[in-house]
């Protein structure tokens, strides 16, 4: 049943918001305002930690060497030292690549079937809309900032006054904010139409990208339609951050919708495959130098082998060996 | 179990600690108190019934729509004149009608707009009374 995962997804998005809306008026809201907060980051953080500890585990004994590029070998030949780097800066300037711009996924190819023959060419759709949509979230959330800090430094204002640039209505449209519904628009679009991709799509791919919209919809309709009042809200996660409860008052049912998202999100990331933020640091395919033939990579868990060398075994056969008259390397 | 590339895995995960926690450590961890808005400025004090052109909460929520629709009337229809809620008529001016009582911008307007980094454009355009004086 392809619909399926589809509709789980759907589902735990309706029940999260029932449920956000169900507490947001009782005297039960605290646990959204003030428990959950804590709650949610804890779990994100340890379960982050984690999760990489638990993958530096994993010897990885040899390099791998996927690259697209001339590995460094003979001075002559010209080598290409980002796509198959062969020390540390030539990795991290792979790493930065790949972490800022998508590089692999820039490489996407697309095959179309023309006259009988399969036709290759390149796809973009993704490494765009992708990019469009990391950099929109991580711009959205340098911008939250400003609740969590006071007085607000000038970077976060800074960011805020050129992401609000065109000044588009009252209070501004942020452009941040349309890149990001954009960007999981077509995301989401891609998994529904393309009928390979709803075939390998699960829950888990269907709910991350159903929650962040859930919360940039909510977001947006704070911000331009039911305005939340952002001194109760500021007054609150300071509050988090000091330790020092602050109940907010008449914030409103959206708000908590959106929060309730965000602690879901938090809680649910290290153990879904939103993990690759953490993960492309780890990826044995871009963090390991290409350098198989300078170095030798002893396997870790290779078991120890007693070994008997020629040396040992001519002094223990040495008398014997030279009354046969076998030729001996030491007299 | 063994760690592998134990200095580049600590220093990795103390980078991740340090910008995740960033809110909590920048502070310092100090409270800081909620913005104190001041509504004691002489032409609030004479009147009678201490009261914006609509309610605390309305106002509080919608300043700024009211505002942006006040500048669309006024500079693009020509219409000068607002009717609240409650029937009363008040014309509609930025540095008449608002900085009349709130001639504080200071301690009014921006303790909560600094707080909430709100940028309004006003200033763009209209002068600060105070300030020319
Ligand atoms: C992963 C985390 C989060 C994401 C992706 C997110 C996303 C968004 C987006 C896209 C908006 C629309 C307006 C804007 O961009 O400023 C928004 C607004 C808002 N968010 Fe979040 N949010 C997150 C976490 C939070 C948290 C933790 C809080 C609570 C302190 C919060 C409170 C608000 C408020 C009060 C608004 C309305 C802002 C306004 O009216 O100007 N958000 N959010």
């Amino acid at each position: 049943m392809i619909g399926k995962p589809l509709g789980i997804s759907v589902l735990a998005i309706l029940i999260l918001t029932l449920s956000a809306l169900g507490i947001a008026f009782t005297p039960l809201s605290f646990l959204l305002t003030a428990l959950l907060p804590y709650a949610a980051f804890a779990v994100f953080i340890g379960g982050f930690v984690y999760r990489v500890v638990n993958w530096a585990k994993a010897p990885v004994p040899f390099r791998i060497t996927t690259t697209c590029g001339q590995q460094t070998s003979l001075p002559w030949i010209k080598n290409n030292s980002l796509e198959s780097p062969a020390d540390v800066w030539g990795v991290i300037g792979r790493m930065a690549l790949e972490v800022f711009l998508f590089r692999s996924l820039f490489r996407n190819t697309d095959v179309a079937i023309v006259g009988k023959r399969p036709v290759y060419g390149s796809a973009k759709w993704l490494w765009f809309f992708g990019l469009l949509f990391h950099w929109s979230l991580l711009i959205i959330v340098l911008r939250h900032l400003r609740f969590f800090i006071e007085p607000i430094t000038p970077w976060i204002n800074g960011l805020s006054a050129v992401d609000g640039f065109f000044e588009i209505g009252v209070p501004t449209l942020y452009l941040s904010d349309g890149a990001l519904l954009l960007g999981l628009t077509f995301l989401f679009l891609r998994r529904l139409v393309v009928p390979q991709l709803r075939y390998i799509s699960l829950v888990t791919d269907y709910f991350a990208l159903l929650l962040l919209l859930g919360i940039v919809t909510t977001g947006l309709l704070m911000r331009h339609f039911f305005p939340a009042d952002l001194i109760q809200i500021k007054n609150m996660a300071l509050g988090w951050i000091t330790f020092v409860p602050a109940m907010p008052k008449e914030v409103g049912p959206v708000f908590y919708i959106h929060l309730c998202f965000v602690f879901t999100l938090l809680a649910w990331f290290p153990f879904s495959k939103l993990m690759h933020m953490g993960g492309i640091f780890l990826s044995p395919t871009r963090n390991l130098a290409n350098d198989n033939r300078m170095r030798r990579h002893l396997n870790p868990w290779n078991a120890p082998v007693k070994v008997h060398t020629y040396e040992e075994y001519e002094d223990e056969f040495r008398e014997k060996m030279k009354l046969a008259g076998l030729p001996l390397e030491k007299e | 179990m063994k760690l592998y590339n134990r200095g580049m895995i600590i220093a990795g995960i103390l980078v991740f600690l340090i910008l995740a926690t960033f809110p909590f450590w920048y502070g310092g961890g100090k409270a800081v108190p909620p913005p104190d808005l001041k509504l004691d400025t002489p032409a609030i004090q004479r009147l009678k019934e201490k009261r914006c052109v609509e309610s605390t909460p309305y106002m509080r929520a919608n300043h700024m729509k009211l505002l942006a629709a006040w500048r669309d009337a006024a500079v693009r229809e020509g219409n000068r004149s607002y009717t609240a809620a409650d029937g009363q008529v008040i014309p509609v001016s930025l540095t008449g009608t608002c900085l009349g009582c709130h001639s504080n911008k200071d301690k009014f307007c921006d303790r909560c707009h600094d707080y909430s980094g709100a940028k309004p454009a006003c200033w763009n355009c209209h002068i600060i009374p105070e300030e020319v004086r």
